[in-house]
Protein backbone atom coordinates (compact mmCIF):
# COMPACT_ATOMS: atom_id res chain seq x y z
CA UNK A 1 0.00 0.00 0.00
CA UNK A 2 1.34 3.85 -0.71
CA UNK A 3 2.42 5.48 2.20
CA UNK A 4 1.98 9.47 1.62
CA UNK A 5 3.81 11.98 3.81
CA UNK A 6 1.90 15.21 4.74
CA UNK A 7 2.19 17.97 3.13
CA UNK A 8 1.61 16.43 -0.36
CA UNK A 9 3.06 18.10 -3.82
CA UNK A 10 0.48 18.62 -6.92
CA UNK A 11 2.44 16.22 -8.36
CA UNK A 12 1.67 13.13 -5.92
CA UNK A 13 -1.84 14.21 -5.85
CA UNK A 14 -2.06 13.73 -9.41
CA UNK A 15 -0.55 10.32 -9.46
CA UNK A 16 -3.57 9.07 -7.06
CA UNK A 17 -6.83 7.53 -8.71
CA UNK A 18 -9.74 6.15 -7.56
CA UNK A 19 -9.37 3.10 -5.50
CA UNK A 20 -5.95 3.63 -4.33
CA UNK A 21 -5.57 2.78 -1.28
CA UNK A 22 -3.29 5.02 0.99
CA UNK A 23 -1.65 5.27 4.23
CA UNK A 24 -1.24 8.89 5.30
CA UNK A 25 1.21 9.81 7.64
CA UNK A 26 2.26 13.86 9.25
CA UNK A 27 0.21 16.63 10.71
CA UNK A 28 -3.10 17.14 10.02
CA UNK A 29 -5.99 18.66 11.64
CA UNK A 30 -10.17 18.07 12.51
CA UNK A 31 -12.78 20.67 10.91
CA UNK A 32 -16.00 19.47 10.77
CA UNK A 33 -19.43 21.78 10.35
CA UNK A 34 -18.81 24.25 12.52
CA UNK A 35 -15.13 24.72 11.25
CA UNK A 36 -16.05 24.95 7.39
CA UNK A 37 -18.91 27.58 8.39
CA UNK A 38 -16.62 29.62 10.61
CA UNK A 39 -13.63 29.64 8.24
CA UNK A 40 -15.85 30.97 5.13
CA UNK A 41 -17.69 33.69 7.04
CA UNK A 42 -14.93 35.02 8.77
CA UNK A 43 -11.43 34.41 6.13
CA UNK A 44 -12.98 33.47 3.01
CA UNK A 45 -16.45 35.39 1.89
CA UNK A 46 -15.76 37.64 4.86
CA UNK A 47 -19.13 38.28 5.84
CA UNK A 48 -18.53 38.16 9.48
CA UNK A 49 -15.82 40.51 11.61
CA UNK A 50 -13.32 37.95 13.17
CA UNK A 51 -13.48 38.06 17.09
CA UNK A 52 -11.23 37.19 19.90
CA UNK A 53 -8.62 34.90 18.51
CA UNK A 54 -10.29 34.08 15.19
CA UNK A 55 -6.93 35.60 13.28
CA UNK A 56 -4.25 34.16 15.38
CA UNK A 57 -6.10 30.66 14.83
CA UNK A 58 -6.21 31.30 11.24
CA UNK A 59 -2.60 32.75 11.24
CA UNK A 60 -1.78 28.87 13.05
CA UNK A 61 -3.67 26.97 10.60
CA UNK A 62 -2.64 28.58 7.66
CA UNK A 63 1.18 26.92 7.47
CA UNK A 64 -0.80 23.73 8.67
CA UNK A 65 -2.89 23.49 5.83
CA UNK A 66 -0.41 24.99 3.05
CA UNK A 67 -0.64 21.29 1.34
CA UNK A 68 -2.34 19.71 3.85
CA UNK A 69 -5.20 17.67 4.79
CA UNK A 70 -8.25 18.29 6.88
CA UNK A 71 -9.93 15.74 8.57
CA UNK A 72 -13.97 15.86 8.76
CA UNK A 73 -13.84 14.03 12.32
CA UNK A 74 -15.67 14.69 15.69
CA UNK A 75 -13.69 12.48 18.44
CA UNK A 76 -14.09 11.15 21.24
CA UNK A 77 -10.70 12.54 23.71
CA UNK A 78 -9.48 11.62 26.96
CA UNK A 79 -7.97 14.06 29.01
CA UNK A 80 -10.04 16.82 28.83
CA UNK A 81 -9.47 18.22 32.57
CA UNK A 82 -5.55 17.13 32.71
CA UNK A 83 -5.00 19.20 28.86
CA UNK A 84 -2.93 14.83 28.17
CA UNK A 85 -5.46 14.85 24.91
CA UNK A 86 -6.01 11.61 23.67
CA UNK A 87 -7.75 10.39 20.78
CA UNK A 88 -10.11 7.64 22.01
CA UNK A 89 -12.41 7.34 19.01
CA UNK A 90 -12.29 9.03 15.98
CA UNK A 91 -13.96 7.98 12.75
CA UNK A 92 -14.97 10.31 9.57
CA UNK A 93 -18.14 11.89 9.74
CA UNK A 94 -20.44 12.55 6.73
CA UNK A 95 -18.55 14.80 4.14
CA UNK A 96 -21.62 16.23 1.96
CA UNK A 97 -22.41 18.83 5.08
CA UNK A 98 -19.28 20.23 3.91
CA UNK A 99 -20.46 20.46 0.08
CA UNK A 100 -21.32 24.07 0.36
CA UNK A 101 -18.05 25.11 1.27
CA UNK A 102 -15.72 22.56 0.52
CA UNK A 103 -14.19 23.81 -2.79
CA UNK A 104 -13.65 27.57 -1.29
CA UNK A 105 -11.63 26.13 1.30
CA UNK A 106 -9.42 23.97 -0.32
CA UNK A 107 -8.43 26.92 -2.64
CA UNK A 108 -7.95 29.92 0.11
CA UNK A 109 -5.74 27.28 1.86
CA UNK A 110 -4.22 25.07 -0.78
CA UNK A 111 -5.76 22.31 0.77
CA UNK A 112 -4.78 18.78 -0.78
CA UNK A 113 -6.37 16.04 1.15
CA UNK A 114 -9.87 16.06 2.48
CA UNK A 115 -10.69 12.52 4.49
CA UNK A 116 -14.43 12.07 5.63
CA UNK A 117 -16.86 9.34 4.55
CA UNK A 118 -19.72 9.14 2.12
CA UNK A 119 -18.05 11.17 -0.43
CA UNK A 120 -18.92 14.66 -1.82
CA UNK A 121 -20.87 16.59 -4.61
CA UNK A 122 -20.14 18.23 -8.25
CA UNK A 123 -18.43 21.22 -6.51
CA UNK A 124 -15.82 19.43 -4.22
CA UNK A 125 -15.07 17.27 -7.51
CA UNK A 126 -14.52 20.55 -9.55
CA UNK A 127 -12.44 21.61 -6.02
CA UNK A 128 -10.34 18.96 -6.78
CA UNK A 129 -9.78 19.48 -10.03
CA UNK A 130 -8.50 23.03 -9.82
CA UNK A 131 -6.33 23.08 -6.71
CA UNK A 132 -5.32 20.33 -7.20
CA UNK A 133 -7.02 17.95 -4.20
CA UNK A 134 -8.02 14.79 -3.53
CA UNK A 135 -11.10 13.49 -1.24
CA UNK A 136 -9.55 10.26 0.72
CA UNK A 137 -12.40 8.08 2.24
CA UNK A 138 -11.98 6.67 5.88
CA UNK A 139 -14.33 3.61 6.99
CA UNK A 140 -17.46 5.30 8.82
CA UNK A 141 -17.79 3.78 12.56
CA UNK A 142 -13.94 2.39 12.28
CA UNK A 143 -13.18 4.79 15.23
CA UNK A 144 -11.35 2.82 17.74
CA UNK A 145 -9.05 1.49 14.86
CA UNK A 146 -8.39 4.67 13.36
CA UNK A 147 -8.11 6.19 17.07
CA UNK A 148 -4.87 4.11 16.74
CA UNK A 149 -2.90 5.74 14.11
CA UNK A 150 -3.38 9.09 15.86
CA UNK A 151 0.02 9.31 17.41
CA UNK A 152 -0.42 12.56 18.92
CA UNK A 153 -2.24 14.88 19.76
CA UNK A 154 -0.53 18.51 19.23
CA UNK A 155 -2.51 21.57 19.72
CA UNK A 156 -6.31 22.23 20.46
CA UNK A 157 -7.72 25.59 18.58
CA UNK A 158 -11.40 26.71 19.19
CA UNK A 159 -12.11 24.47 22.17
CA UNK A 160 -15.13 26.45 22.59
CA UNK A 161 -16.63 24.80 19.74
CA UNK A 162 -17.40 22.11 21.71
CA UNK A 163 -15.23 18.83 21.98
CA UNK A 164 -16.62 17.40 18.15
CA UNK A 165 -16.44 20.56 16.56
CA UNK A 166 -12.74 21.96 18.04
CA UNK A 167 -9.98 22.24 15.78
CA UNK A 168 -7.63 19.13 16.76
CA UNK A 169 -4.11 19.66 15.10
CA UNK A 170 -3.26 15.57 15.33
CA UNK A 171 -0.11 13.81 14.17
CA UNK A 172 -1.20 10.49 12.13
CA UNK A 173 0.66 7.58 11.42
CA UNK A 174 -0.35 5.06 8.91
CA UNK A 175 -3.42 6.15 8.84
CA UNK A 176 -5.76 4.44 6.15
CA UNK A 177 -7.92 5.92 3.44
CA UNK A 178 -9.19 5.32 0.13
CA UNK A 179 -9.00 8.03 -2.60
CA UNK A 180 -12.70 8.10 -3.83
CA UNK A 181 -12.80 11.24 -5.67
CA UNK A 182 -8.99 12.27 -7.32
CA UNK A 183 -7.76 15.25 -8.74
CA UNK A 184 -8.68 14.11 -12.68
CA UNK A 185 -12.53 14.57 -12.75
CA UNK A 186 -13.11 10.76 -11.43
CA UNK A 187 -15.37 9.93 -8.57
CA UNK A 188 -16.36 6.53 -7.27
CA UNK A 189 -19.55 7.85 -5.45
CA UNK A 190 -20.96 10.11 -8.84
CA UNK A 191 -20.74 6.54 -10.50
CA UNK A 192 -22.34 4.12 -7.50
CA UNK A 193 -25.39 6.64 -7.18
CA UNK A 194 -25.97 6.50 -11.02
CA UNK A 195 -26.10 2.98 -10.79
CA UNK A 196 -28.12 2.69 -8.28
CA UNK A 197 -30.66 5.04 -9.72
CA UNK A 198 -30.79 3.11 -12.77
CA UNK A 199 -31.42 -0.22 -10.59
CA UNK A 200 -33.93 2.12 -8.55
CA UNK A 201 -36.38 3.27 -11.77
CA UNK A 202 -36.43 -0.46 -12.95
CA UNK A 203 -37.71 -1.51 -9.05
CA UNK A 204 -40.20 1.28 -9.00
CA UNK A 205 -41.41 0.23 -12.25
CA UNK A 206 -41.99 -3.30 -11.03
CA UNK B 1 -35.36 2.31 45.90
CA UNK B 2 -32.10 1.03 45.08
CA UNK B 3 -29.73 3.23 42.96
CA UNK B 4 -29.23 1.83 39.89
CA UNK B 5 -26.24 5.16 38.65
CA UNK B 6 -23.62 1.77 38.34
CA UNK B 7 -24.94 -0.51 36.33
CA UNK B 8 -26.36 1.97 34.26
CA UNK B 9 -22.91 2.93 33.67
CA UNK B 10 -22.40 -0.65 32.72
CA UNK B 11 -25.06 -0.21 30.31
CA UNK B 12 -23.66 2.84 28.81
CA UNK B 13 -20.38 1.24 28.45
CA UNK B 14 -21.61 -2.05 26.82
CA UNK B 15 -23.86 -0.52 24.41
CA UNK B 16 -21.04 2.07 23.15
CA UNK B 17 -18.26 -0.19 23.09
CA UNK B 18 -19.77 -3.72 21.70
CA UNK B 19 -22.15 -4.29 19.02
CA UNK B 20 -25.21 -7.01 20.21
CA UNK B 21 -24.10 -10.81 18.67
CA UNK B 22 -27.07 -10.77 16.01
CA UNK B 23 -25.90 -7.42 14.42
CA UNK B 24 -22.19 -8.61 14.58
CA UNK B 25 -23.07 -12.14 13.10
CA UNK B 26 -24.73 -10.72 10.53
CA UNK B 27 -22.04 -8.39 9.42
CA UNK B 28 -19.80 -11.33 9.41
CA UNK B 29 -21.95 -13.13 6.62
CA UNK B 30 -22.24 -10.27 4.77
CA UNK B 31 -17.94 -10.36 4.08
CA UNK B 32 -18.46 -13.75 2.25
CA UNK B 33 -20.70 -12.26 -0.17
CA UNK B 34 -18.29 -9.31 -1.24
CA UNK B 35 -15.67 -9.65 -3.76
CA UNK B 36 -12.19 -10.62 -2.81
CA UNK B 37 -10.00 -7.26 -2.49
CA UNK B 38 -12.95 -5.08 -2.91
CA UNK B 39 -13.31 -2.15 -1.57
CA UNK B 40 -16.46 -3.46 -0.26
CA UNK B 41 -15.15 -6.28 1.52
CA UNK B 42 -11.71 -4.39 3.02
CA UNK B 43 -14.70 -2.05 4.35
CA UNK B 44 -16.82 -4.66 6.20
CA UNK B 45 -13.06 -6.26 7.50
CA UNK B 46 -12.59 -3.27 8.92
CA UNK B 47 -15.51 -3.02 10.77
CA UNK B 48 -15.25 -6.16 12.16
CA UNK B 49 -11.13 -5.67 13.40
CA UNK B 50 -12.69 -2.43 14.80
CA UNK B 51 -15.32 -3.86 16.83
CA UNK B 52 -12.99 -6.59 18.12
CA UNK B 53 -10.56 -3.62 19.48
CA UNK B 54 -13.54 -1.91 20.47
CA UNK B 55 -14.59 -3.98 22.58
CA UNK B 56 -11.32 -5.39 24.41
CA UNK B 57 -10.76 -1.44 24.54
CA UNK B 58 -13.65 -0.71 26.16
CA UNK B 59 -13.67 2.43 23.60
CA UNK B 60 -16.34 3.72 21.02
CA UNK B 61 -17.24 1.60 17.94
CA UNK B 62 -17.90 5.01 16.60
CA UNK B 63 -17.14 8.61 17.94
CA UNK B 64 -20.79 9.22 17.00
CA UNK B 65 -22.17 7.98 20.21
CA UNK B 66 -25.40 8.77 18.94
CA UNK B 67 -28.36 10.08 20.67
CA UNK B 68 -28.89 8.36 23.48
CA UNK B 69 -32.88 6.55 23.66
CA UNK B 70 -33.97 4.61 26.96
CA UNK B 71 -36.95 2.67 27.03
CA UNK B 72 -37.75 2.21 30.56
CA UNK B 73 -40.26 -1.19 31.68
CA UNK B 74 -41.05 -0.76 35.08
CA UNK B 75 -43.57 -2.49 37.57
CA UNK B 76 -45.68 -0.39 39.60
CA UNK B 77 -44.78 1.68 42.30
CA UNK B 78 -41.28 2.59 40.70
CA UNK B 79 -40.03 6.04 40.92
CA UNK B 80 -39.73 7.34 37.51
CA UNK B 81 -38.39 10.74 38.59
CA UNK B 82 -35.57 9.15 40.75
CA UNK B 83 -34.53 6.45 37.90
CA UNK B 84 -34.52 9.57 35.34
CA UNK B 85 -32.46 11.10 37.69
CA UNK B 86 -30.01 8.06 37.35
CA UNK B 87 -29.74 7.39 33.96
CA UNK B 88 -28.85 11.48 33.89
CA UNK B 89 -26.25 10.94 36.42
CA UNK B 90 -24.86 7.62 34.72
CA UNK B 91 -24.47 8.98 31.16
CA UNK B 92 -22.81 12.39 32.61
CA UNK B 93 -20.17 10.13 34.40
CA UNK B 94 -20.09 8.35 31.04
CA UNK B 95 -19.06 11.12 29.16
CA UNK B 96 -16.60 11.61 31.74
CA UNK B 97 -14.84 8.65 31.45
CA UNK B 98 -14.97 8.91 27.54
CA UNK B 99 -17.63 5.64 26.84
CA UNK B 100 -19.59 8.79 25.17
CA UNK B 101 -18.90 11.94 23.26
CA UNK B 102 -20.52 14.99 24.75
CA UNK B 103 -23.02 15.31 21.76
CA UNK B 104 -25.38 17.52 23.16
CA UNK B 105 -25.54 21.23 21.50
CA UNK B 106 -28.00 23.84 22.36
CA UNK B 107 -29.46 24.39 18.61
CA UNK B 108 -30.34 28.43 19.01
CA UNK B 109 -26.85 28.91 20.85
CA UNK B 110 -24.80 26.28 19.64
CA UNK B 111 -23.16 25.27 22.75
CA UNK B 112 -22.44 21.90 23.86
CA UNK B 113 -23.26 21.06 27.36
CA UNK B 114 -20.35 19.01 27.70
CA UNK B 115 -21.91 16.04 29.65
CA UNK B 116 -24.42 14.70 26.93
CA UNK B 117 -27.22 16.37 29.47
CA UNK B 118 -29.15 19.07 27.77
CA UNK B 119 -32.88 20.26 28.57
CA UNK B 120 -35.51 17.93 29.46
CA UNK B 121 -35.26 15.32 26.17
CA UNK B 122 -31.47 14.79 25.39
CA UNK B 123 -31.05 11.91 26.87
CA UNK B 124 -34.50 10.42 25.66
CA UNK B 125 -36.38 8.40 28.44
CA UNK B 126 -39.16 6.71 27.65
CA UNK B 127 -41.00 4.93 30.46
CA UNK B 128 -43.63 2.29 30.60
CA UNK B 129 -45.28 0.65 33.43
CA UNK B 130 -45.46 -3.06 33.18
CA UNK B 131 -47.02 -6.13 34.91
CA UNK B 132 -44.85 -8.55 36.62
CA UNK B 133 -41.64 -7.49 39.19
CA UNK B 134 -39.13 -7.03 36.53
CA UNK B 135 -37.65 -3.45 35.49
CA UNK B 136 -35.68 -3.47 31.90
CA UNK B 137 -33.70 -0.68 30.44
CA UNK B 138 -32.96 -0.42 26.69
CA UNK B 139 -30.58 1.80 25.66
CA UNK B 140 -29.83 2.42 21.49
CA UNK B 141 -27.28 4.27 20.36
CA UNK B 142 -28.26 6.52 17.10
CA UNK B 143 -25.85 8.28 15.25
CA UNK B 144 -26.10 11.48 13.41
CA UNK B 145 -24.88 10.21 10.02
CA UNK B 146 -27.82 7.89 10.04
CA UNK B 147 -30.17 9.70 11.31
CA UNK B 148 -29.84 12.53 8.77
CA UNK B 149 -31.08 9.73 6.04
CA UNK B 150 -33.97 9.47 7.58
CA UNK B 151 -37.40 9.67 5.61
CA UNK B 152 -40.98 10.14 5.98
CA UNK B 153 -43.22 9.93 3.42
CA UNK B 154 -47.08 11.41 2.62
CA UNK B 155 -48.59 8.99 0.19
CA UNK B 156 -49.78 9.02 -2.12
CA UNK B 157 -46.67 10.08 -3.80
CA UNK B 158 -46.84 11.01 -7.57
CA UNK B 159 -42.86 11.29 -8.00
CA UNK B 160 -42.74 7.57 -7.01
CA UNK B 161 -46.18 6.43 -7.90
CA UNK B 162 -46.25 5.05 -4.48
CA UNK B 163 -50.40 4.67 -3.77
CA UNK B 164 -51.75 3.91 0.02
CA UNK B 165 -50.94 -0.14 0.03
CA UNK B 166 -47.98 -2.31 0.68
CA UNK B 167 -47.04 -2.00 -3.07
CA UNK B 168 -46.45 2.51 -2.50
CA UNK B 169 -44.47 1.31 1.03
CA UNK B 170 -42.24 -1.05 -1.03
CA UNK B 171 -41.89 2.03 -3.45
CA UNK B 172 -40.69 4.91 -0.98
CA UNK B 173 -38.56 2.75 1.36
CA UNK B 174 -36.37 2.17 -1.94
CA UNK B 175 -36.55 5.21 -2.75
CA UNK B 176 -34.66 6.22 0.68
CA UNK B 177 -32.18 3.28 0.31
CA UNK B 178 -30.98 4.79 -2.90
CA UNK B 179 -31.06 8.36 -1.31
CA UNK B 180 -29.44 7.58 1.15
CA UNK B 181 -26.43 5.83 -0.56
CA UNK B 182 -23.30 5.59 1.55
CA UNK B 183 -24.12 8.79 4.20
CA UNK B 184 -25.55 6.87 6.70
CA UNK B 185 -22.82 4.21 6.91
CA UNK B 186 -24.55 1.25 4.61
CA UNK B 187 -24.41 -1.87 5.54
CA UNK B 188 -28.08 -0.26 7.07
CA UNK B 189 -30.57 -1.63 9.18
CA UNK B 190 -34.00 -0.04 7.92
CA UNK B 191 -37.03 0.27 10.89
CA UNK B 192 -39.96 1.44 8.82
CA UNK B 193 -43.26 2.39 10.20
CA UNK B 194 -46.48 2.94 7.96
CA UNK B 195 -49.51 5.42 9.44
CA UNK B 196 -49.17 7.00 12.94
CA UNK B 197 -48.31 10.72 12.48
CA UNK B 198 -45.41 12.60 12.12
CA UNK B 199 -44.24 11.97 15.36
CA UNK B 200 -45.25 8.55 16.51
CA UNK B 201 -44.23 7.33 12.96
CA UNK B 202 -40.50 8.43 13.75
CA UNK B 203 -40.79 7.30 17.34
CA UNK B 204 -42.12 3.57 15.67
CA UNK B 205 -39.63 3.23 13.49
CA UNK B 206 -37.00 3.33 15.89
CA UNK B 207 -38.83 1.67 18.67
CA UNK B 208 -38.90 -1.62 16.12
CA UNK B 209 -34.86 -1.41 16.27
CA UNK B 210 -35.28 -2.75 19.22
CA UNK B 211 -36.12 -5.96 17.72
CA UNK B 212 -33.11 -8.38 17.72
CA UNK B 213 -32.28 -9.36 13.75
CA UNK B 214 -34.26 -12.36 12.03
CA UNK B 215 -37.56 -10.87 13.92
CA UNK B 216 -40.20 -10.35 11.87
CA UNK B 217 -44.41 -9.08 11.93
CA UNK B 218 -46.37 -11.71 12.53
CA UNK B 219 -48.37 -10.49 9.65
CA UNK B 220 -47.26 -12.51 6.81
CA UNK B 221 -47.58 -9.68 4.18
CA UNK B 222 -45.14 -7.29 6.55
CA UNK B 223 -43.07 -10.33 7.23
CA UNK B 224 -42.81 -10.78 2.88
CA UNK B 225 -42.47 -7.50 2.60
CA UNK B 226 -39.45 -7.21 4.90
CA UNK B 227 -37.68 -9.37 3.51
CA UNK B 228 -38.33 -8.66 -0.03
CA UNK B 229 -37.22 -5.22 0.64
CA UNK B 230 -33.94 -6.00 2.34
CA UNK B 231 -33.18 -7.98 -1.04
CA UNK B 232 -34.47 -5.43 -3.54
CA UNK B 233 -32.20 -2.81 -1.62
CA UNK B 234 -29.11 -5.13 -2.21
CA UNK B 235 -29.70 -5.26 -5.70
CA UNK B 236 -29.11 -1.62 -6.12
CA UNK B 237 -25.04 -1.70 -5.61
CA UNK B 238 -24.25 0.72 -3.17
CA UNK B 239 -22.66 -1.49 -0.88
CA UNK B 240 -20.92 -1.06 2.62
CA UNK B 241 -19.74 2.65 2.93
CA UNK B 242 -21.42 3.41 -0.48
CA UNK B 243 -18.09 1.61 -2.21
CA UNK B 244 -20.49 -0.33 -4.54
CA UNK B 245 -21.49 -3.74 -3.71
CA UNK B 246 -23.82 -6.37 -2.46
CA UNK B 247 -24.50 -5.63 1.36
CA UNK B 248 -26.43 -2.50 1.46
CA UNK B 249 -29.14 -3.52 3.80
CA UNK B 250 -28.60 -6.06 6.51
CA UNK B 251 -31.83 -6.13 7.47
CA UNK B 252 -35.62 -4.85 7.87
CA UNK B 253 -38.51 -4.42 10.09
CA UNK B 254 -41.92 -2.77 9.34
CA UNK B 255 -44.40 -1.91 12.02
CA UNK B 256 -48.18 -0.99 11.43
CA UNK B 257 -49.63 1.86 13.25
CA UNK B 258 -53.09 3.53 13.25
CA UNK B 259 -53.71 6.37 10.89
CA UNK B 260 -56.12 9.18 10.32
CA UNK B 261 -58.01 8.54 7.13
CA UNK B 262 -56.23 11.81 5.77
CA UNK B 263 -52.79 10.71 6.35
CA UNK B 264 -50.91 7.53 5.13
CA UNK B 265 -47.22 8.33 6.31
CA UNK B 266 -44.09 5.73 5.34
CA UNK B 267 -41.70 6.86 8.02
CA UNK B 268 -38.01 5.28 7.92
CA UNK B 269 -35.59 5.24 10.38
CA UNK B 270 -31.93 4.20 9.14
CA UNK B 271 -29.61 2.40 11.42
CA UNK B 272 -26.35 2.69 10.70
CA UNK B 273 -23.96 -0.78 10.75
CA UNK B 274 -22.79 0.37 14.43
CA UNK B 275 -26.42 -0.65 15.30
CA UNK B 276 -25.92 -0.16 19.20
CA UNK B 277 -28.79 -1.73 21.62
CA UNK B 278 -28.35 -3.19 24.68
CA UNK B 279 -30.82 -3.96 27.31
CA UNK B 280 -30.28 -4.14 31.81
CA UNK B 281 -32.42 -6.29 33.50
CA UNK B 282 -33.15 -6.24 36.77
CA UNK B 283 -35.08 -9.42 38.52
CA UNK B 284 -34.89 -9.00 42.24
CA UNK B 285 -32.39 -7.41 42.78
CA UNK B 286 -29.69 -9.09 40.24
CA UNK B 287 -28.57 -7.69 37.56
CA UNK B 288 -27.85 -8.98 33.94
CA UNK B 289 -27.31 -7.52 30.86
CA UNK B 290 -27.94 -8.69 27.35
Amino acid sequence: MRSINIPISDTIIRELKVGDPVLLNGIMITGRDVVHKWMIETFIRKTREPQGDDLQVYQALKPILMGGVIYHCGPVVSGLDTKQYKFVAAGPTTSIREEPYQAEVMKHFNLKGVIGKGGMGPKTLKGCEEVPGVYFHAIGGAATLIAQSVTRVLDVYKYEFGVPEAIWVIEVKDFPVVVTMDAHGQSLHQGVEERSARVLAELLAK
Amino acid sequence: MRDFTKEIIELIRRTSSDLPKDVEDRLRDSVEREAPGSAARGALETILKNVELSRKNSSPICQDTGTPIFYVKHPEGWSTLQLKQQIRTALAEATKRSYMRPNAVDAVNDRNSGNNLGGDDFPYIHFEEVEGDVLTIELMLKGGGCENVGAQYSLPDGRLGAGRDLAGVRKVVLDAVQKAQGQGCAPGILGVSIGGDRGTGYIKSKEVLLDRIGTHNPDPNLAELEERLTTEANTMGIGPMGFGGQTTVLSTRITGLSRLPASYYVTISYMCWAYRRRKMTVRADQVSYD
